[in-house]
């Protein structure tokens, strides 16, 4: 076994033995443990645990790559997955925590005194979450398979057996407590390699400042600059301008991602966690303190990365890397089929323009102003996932640093796993089982009832992530969409208008899913099944050039606006719900608990 | 009673004034201004690009913490007035 190898399998491991020891310290024993752990985490532990529960796979692997990819334009991820905080803590989080009740389907209810919205609630919750799951289990499988040459299905099973232990035993209790160890692994794998990085480009150890720094070749030119001139003598877009589909589709994805972000249930869920109003506040607080940190790192990691990337390919202008001399990285990537080389021209050197024909194109560099030919471009493949994952690799890191990485990706794919579970699993106990189909199911068995239909959940969730079904990459626009466009807009009326009915808010929700799910549809098919899409997935045939993905923001506008037309004709509600809403808009009260 | 009114109508204003400024850090600066923004640099950053990659983040964590931290103080404030 090779060192690496050692490294990785030492790192995984030591952490997955941390998970399993926490989670038997931390097993619960009530339904209020279960669910909410008790009520009596600390902000700051909550705001870890918030942390660990929204950064996925997706924002530990993808978004960095992503933002290396689409330079500005990945902006919108940034400011659209950190802004949903501020929504979360001043509009949903607080009166929600006053309110004082286990899930986001048993508030709408109490809110709607409606069984029917309850069950849509859930209908939603289960569909976002379920879809991205899927998300998770894969990250896992590949996670497994990459760094231990384990078989993909049996590196799952391992990831299934993990969350099995800690979420079933411990449930919100053992989760909360889990996640925050596995926010540290995350954060600590996430900006070593950062800090390496950083300081071996810009000599600045800190990545935010490495970013706006000059480079530490002695050239005096900033990292920044150097960027946007070698990607434009490329063809390619300049990065610190490069838009993400024009202005206004920037501005609906940012703010479809803030309000999809506020409405995604199992992050509203860790409110419920924290004993007191002013507890919930300030754990949003520092919830973006820890995901902030990872956040505002990412940049920098993308735009290094794609710097680094441009530089193994091409050190010099003119002097492209000879194929048969590329390093050990991009033989090992190429073996995965994430990074793909066809050598076009036959000279044996590795050419990346952004030329897409088979013929040498001559333009002149949009920032240099030189005239540039750009022969054919020759990285037929280059996966935007492989750039955090190979980044290490790149830039020489020792071998710790890259094993860490692999413990890292594990730690954001499990705990949001086992976050989306609980939801998954105490909507249907909960909500479902004893709100709605057998309401005198005692404590006892509803705890039961719980684990069961988690091992149940983690079960169909893991035969997803090995047979994951066609439309697996479509579904994150369906489950931000869902969020956006139904659950966000029906909570924010149930807290700030006090007269919203439970018919106006039904109607409001279903018309927001519909046209969301109607737009995501007719451009990317019918439940994503090629060719059933009966308007392009072109630019030119999306409304105003809204993107499907952006779709959600729309989606949330309609909602309000049908709940408030069918408010006027409908008449408002009880009086008895006018005082919960008041109660819920009273003063924090420092001693109020679950009134369970 | 009245109370409790007062105490709402005031967090609507603290809630209106820290939405006024994440709209301007985010979608003002970040998205509709940044290119007169990116004209300005500040170190190695254009700067409407600083605020979309970088700015609007930490404006979002000082806005959270300055909203609980007025709140708390209305929360003691109102909570003594009705005892």
């Amino acid at each position: 076994m090779d060192e690496l190898k050692l490294y990785t399998y030492i790192a995984v491991f030591s952490t997955f033995a941390l998970y399993f020891a926490i989670a038997w310290w931390a097993r619960a024993g009530s339904t209020s443990d279960f669910y909410v752990a008790g009520g009596g985490i600390t902000p700051m532990q909550n705001g870890m645990a918030i942390g660990a529960d929204w950064m996925s796979a997706a924002s530990f692997i993808s978004m960095a790559g992503l933002i290396a990819f689409l330079g500005y334009g990945g902006s919108v991820f940034l400011m659209g997955w950190t802004g949903g905080y501020v929504l979360l803590a001043m509009l949903l989080a607080p009166y929600m925590r006053k309110h004082g009740k286990f899930t986001v389907p048993e508030f709408i209810f109490d809110r709607y005194y409606s069984k029917t919205a309850r069950i849509v609630a859930v209908a939603c919750l289960i569909i976002a979450s379920l879809t991205y799951i899927i998300g998770q289990m894969k990250g896992v499988g590949v996670a497994f398979s990459r760094f231990l040459e384990v078989d993909y299905g049996l590196g799952l099973g391992i990831g299934m057996f993990v969350v099995w232990v800690y979420a079933v035993l411990g449930g919100m209790k053992g989760i909360t407590y889990t996640q925050i160890a596995q926010y540290v692994v995350m954060i600590f794998a996430y900006t070593i390699p950062a800090i390496f990085i950083s300081l071996q480009l810009t000599g600045n150890p800190i990545p935010q400042l490495g970013l706006g720094s000059t480079l530490a070749d002695g050239s005096g030119v900033y990292l920044l600059d150097k960027l946007d001139m070698v990607v434009t003598d490329l063809g390619f877009k300049e990065y610190t301008t490069s838009n993400l589909g024009g202005t206004l589709n920037m501005f609906a994805y940012t703010i479809s991602l803030m309000i999809g972000t506020a409405g995604l249930p199992h992050v509203i869920m860790r409110f419920f966690t924290v004993p007191s109003v002013q507890a919930a506040r300030q754990s949003a607080g520092y919830a973006l303190v820890f995901i902030g940190l990872l956040y505002t790192v990412a940049p920098a990691v993308g735009a290094m990365a794609r710097l680094n990337l441009m530089n193994t390919i091409e050190p010099t202008a003119g002097q492209n890397l000879v194929y048969d001399e590329r390093p050990q990285w991009f033989k090992d990537w190429e073996k995965t089929g994430l990074l793909k080389f066809e050598d076009k021209n036959g000279d044996g050197k590795i050419q990346y323009t952004s030329n897409k024909t088979d013929q040498p194109i001559i333009t002149t560099g949009s920032i240099s102003g030189k005239e540039i030919v750009l022969l054919p471009n020759e990285m037929v493949k280059v996966d935007r996932d492989i750039m955090v994952l190979a980044n290490p690799a790149i830039a020489n890191l020792p071998n710790w640093v890259i094993a860490l990485v692999a413990a890292g990706g594990l730690a954001a794919a499990l705990s949001t796993a086992a976050g989306l579970l609980l939801a998954i699993s105490s909507s249907i106990s909960h909500d479902l089982m004893k709100g709605v189909l057998t309401p005198d199911l005692s404590e006892k068995n509803e705890l039961l009832a719980g684990r069961v239909v988690m091992t149940i959940a983690i079960l169909i969730s893991g035969y997803l992530g090995l047979h994951p079904p066609g439309f697996a990459a479509g579904t994150v626009a369906l489950a931000f969409g869902l969020a956006a466009s139904s659950i966000f807009p029906a909570l924010m009326m149930g807290i700030f208008s006090k007269k919203m009915s439970g018919t106006a808010a039904i109607a409001g929700m279903v018309a927001g899913i519909g046209v969301t799910m109607m737009y995501v549809f007719q451009h990317k098919g019918i439940m994503f099944i090629p060719g059933t899409s009966f308007l392009g997935d072109m630019g030119k045939d999306w409304f105003f050039g809204i993107s499907p993905n952006a779709f959600g923001a729309v989606g949330a506008i309609v909602n309000f606006g049908v709940a408030f037309i069918v408010l006027q004709f409908t008449g408002p509600c009880p009086a008895n719900i006018v005082a919960m809403v008041e109660n819920m808009r009273a003063p924090g009260d420092c001693s109020a608990a679950h009134d369970h | 009673m009245e109370n409790k009114e007062t105490y709402w109508s005031e967090n609507i204003r603290i809630i209106l004034i820290c939405l006024a400024i994440w709209f301007v850090v985010s979608f003002g600066f970040g998205l509709l201004l940044v290119e007169p923004l990116n004209a300005i640099s500040l170190g190695g950053y254009k700067l409407g690009f600083w605020f979309a990659q970088q700015g609007a983040i930490y404006a979002f964590l000082g806005l959270i913490f300055w909203y609980g931290h007025k709140m708390n103080k209305l929360d003691i404030k109102y909570a003594e007035g009705s005892e």
